[in-house]
């Protein structure tokens, strides 16, 4: 393939496209993985990261991670770091589903005090957590109240007994972006998700139980730091976001900008899929306090699961949620874009940073990092397929070289397409069942689309990330029940 | 069935391309072909509400991504799941003007075997061009 010559190797896991290789590009494109994930990459990848290049203000690189795969506008796994004053936002370059992310939740239970539950447990989650097409969540609210919801954040759901103290303090953000402004929402965005709040969602959104075995610390400082504390211990991880809601916030504005991106501010792109205003506009500002409030539904859904996963644990064992030290370790978006300082060319400047499909990964010391991982640096969850396992990571002062940003998944391989024409569902879940995975599913076509070989392995992924010095492996995470949308 | 998915074309979504000997016919395709992405029998799909669609672009496919919005729209906020039945596309000075009437009902997995919920239709990619037989269409939803 022509655009691997075209690659210049960087180091064992940085790959440059020079800003010679396509017409309009600003900077280089870089792309992180291995010679094998390189090799294995989607074609697409290498064509979406050099559009993105070509995007105004972007500064230094445009970045794709090592699970890099086919996106629209920006590829799956795509960074990039815009100048404010300069530079663009592009609601292509955060997806439509703004603040899809992860959480990670501990038990102080080990894996053979839930083995006998295990079948209940997953049943009850799969009852209380709706997944699939069309689920309603639990929470009835109007419209109006709605609003003030996706304005306040994770705190309006401490206030109505969803959550404990300290999750907030676990939550990027605090679990509420500042400058959260309803009035910018469309009345279609209200109707898509005000009755979605605590719903998992699809495709590959999933909630699972998953067990830390003593082999796969591979950090036990920093996974003690993290939470992880005992032999075999069980945690729950989660990937959603915020639904159709943020959907339709994406949609209104990508609209929008087309409509004024090269009429009135003379934007030419290479795919309308990256249509953007200068961030430094009406339209920009618009989309910018949008977009937070589909951050802060994105928020306050993952935080009304937890309050049901709590739940769902406490029934089940019988013992309060409490007392089944069900603490978050963290929870991450991997679709957002927020404004942060980063040192360029040995300065400070103030950046739009762009993750698509990309989590951000700040280390030691960094500000805005809660007290307790200050020292040590953010937890960074990354999901695999349901089949293979996820990890805990940290972030690393090598972080700097991404915008401290590193991979949010293992990447697929396959489309959804093919993926149903080799898996059949009901198969899959027997199979897993035997492997000591017990599955629930609101789709069988949709289990099978999430088979473990649609997947780029998750090993190899994270690897790349810690060879290339942007995060760090902490725990390797065996899946032994899951929820799948 | 007027409209296929694509193997080799997107991997965490999915793509189709859906084709008709006209506009309408290839609105409708690409309409069942989205739907037919949530509801895996578009036949179980029963004519029991009636929702009328009227949307106006200037750009003529920009139009058809207004249309595959308002069905996810319907999706998410009643939990519509619509086909089209009657549709009009007309060119009125500098905009092309689609009338439309979808049935359907509220989704029910017990008799609507689900696949996969639409997030959004994107632009990538997005081609509606007219061909020897008619016209056809080429696009990505967001998974």
């Amino acid at each position: 393939m022509a655009v691997l010559k075209a690659l210049e190797r960087i180091s064992d896991t940085v790959w440059e496209l020079p800003a010679s290789y396509k017409e309009g590009m600003r900077v280089p494109a870089r792309i992180y993985g291995t010679a094998k994930l390189i090799q294995e990459m989607d074609m697409a990848v290498y064509d979406q990261i050099t559009n993105v290049a070509t995007l105004p203000g972007i500064t230094k690189y445009a970045l794709c991670m090592p699970d890099g795969h086919f996106g629209y506008g920006f590829p799956i796994g795509g960074v990039a770091a815009m100048d404010v004053e300069q530079g663009v936002i592009s609601p292509g370059g955060i997806g439509f589903d703004i603040n899809c992310g992860m959480r990670l939740v501990t038990t102080n239970l080990t894996y053979d005090e839930v083995k006998s539950h295990l079948k209940t447990l997953v049943d009850k989650l799969y009852e209380r957590v709706p997944a699939g097409v069309g689920s309603t969540g639990f929470i009835r609210i109007s419209k109006k109240e709605f609003r003030e919801v996706v304005e306040k954040g994770a705190q309006w759901c401490l206030k109505n007994g969803c959550g404990w103290e300290e999750d907030l303090e676990l939550t990027e953000e605090s679990g509420r972006m500042e400058g959260a402004d309803s009035s910018k929402i469309s009345e279609k965005a209200i109707d898509r998700g005000y009755n979605q709040i605590g719903t998992l969602g699809s495709g590959n959104h999933y909630l699972e139980i998953q067990v830390a075995r003593k082999e796969n610390i591979l950090d036990e400082d920093l996974a003690k730091a993290f939470g992880i504390t005992i032999p075999d211990q069980v945690v729950v991880m989660y990937h959603c976001g915020s639904r159709g809601f943020g959907h339709q916030v994406a949609t209104d504005y990508l609209q929008v900008f087309l409509k004024v991106m090269e009429s009135k501010y003379g934007i030419k792109i290479l795919d309308r899929e990256l249509a953007s205003a200068p961030f430094d506009s009406p339209e920009g500002k618009d989309y910018f306090a949008a977009m937070k409030c589909a951050i802060n539904m994105s928020f306050v859904n993952r935080q009304v699961i937890l309050h049901r996963i709590r739940e769902v644990f406490s029934d089940v064992f019988g013992r309060s949620a409490e007392d089944l030290g069900m603490h978050m370790v963290y929870d991450v978006a991997h679709n957002t874009a927020k404004f942060e300082r980063h040192l360029v060319n040995s300065q400070m400047k103030d950046l739009l940073v762009h993750r698509k499909g990309a989590t951000r990964a700040f280390g030691p010391g960094m500000q805005d990092l809660p007290e307790r991982y200050k020292r040590i640096g953010q937890p960074i969850i990354i999901g695999g397929s349901m089949e293979t396992g996820s990890y805990l990571l940290v972030g690393t002062s090598g972080g700097d070289q991404t915008f401290f940003s590193t991979a949010h998944g293992s990447g697929r391989t396959m489309s959804r397409t093919k993926a149903r024409k080799i898996w059949r569902g009901q198969k899959l879940q027997r199979e897993m069942e035997e492997r000591g995975i017990y599955v629930r599913t609101a789709s069988w076509p949709g289990l099978a689309e999430e088979a473990g070989g649609a997947y780029k392995n998750i090993d190899d992924v994270v690897l790349a990330t810690e060879l290339a010095g942007i995060s760090k492996r902490v725990v390797r995470l065996i899946p032994i029940g899951n929820v799948k949308g | 069935m007027p409209y296929e998915f694509l193997e080799d074309i997107a991997t965490a979504d999915i793509a189709f391309s859906a084709w008709g000997k006209d506009l309408e016919e290839t609105f409708i395709a690409a309409s069942d072909a989205t739907m037919n992405v949530m509801v895996e029998n578009l036949d179980s799909i029963q004519p029991l509400e009636r929702r009328e669609i009227q949307l106006q672009n200037e750009a003529l496919d920009m139009l058809l991504f207004d249309l595959l919005q308002e069905l996810i729209y319907y999706k998410d906020s009643e939990k519509l799941m619509l086909r089209i039945h009657q549709i009009q596309i007309k060119k009125e000075e500098h905009q092309y003007v689609l009338k439309a009437v979808a049935l359907g009902e509220k989704l029910d997995p017990n008799r609507h075997p689900t696949r996969a919920d639409v997030k959004a239709v994107t632009l990538h990619r997005f081609q509606l061009v007219k061909t020897d037989r008619g016209w056809e269409t080429q696009i990505i939803l967001d998974i």
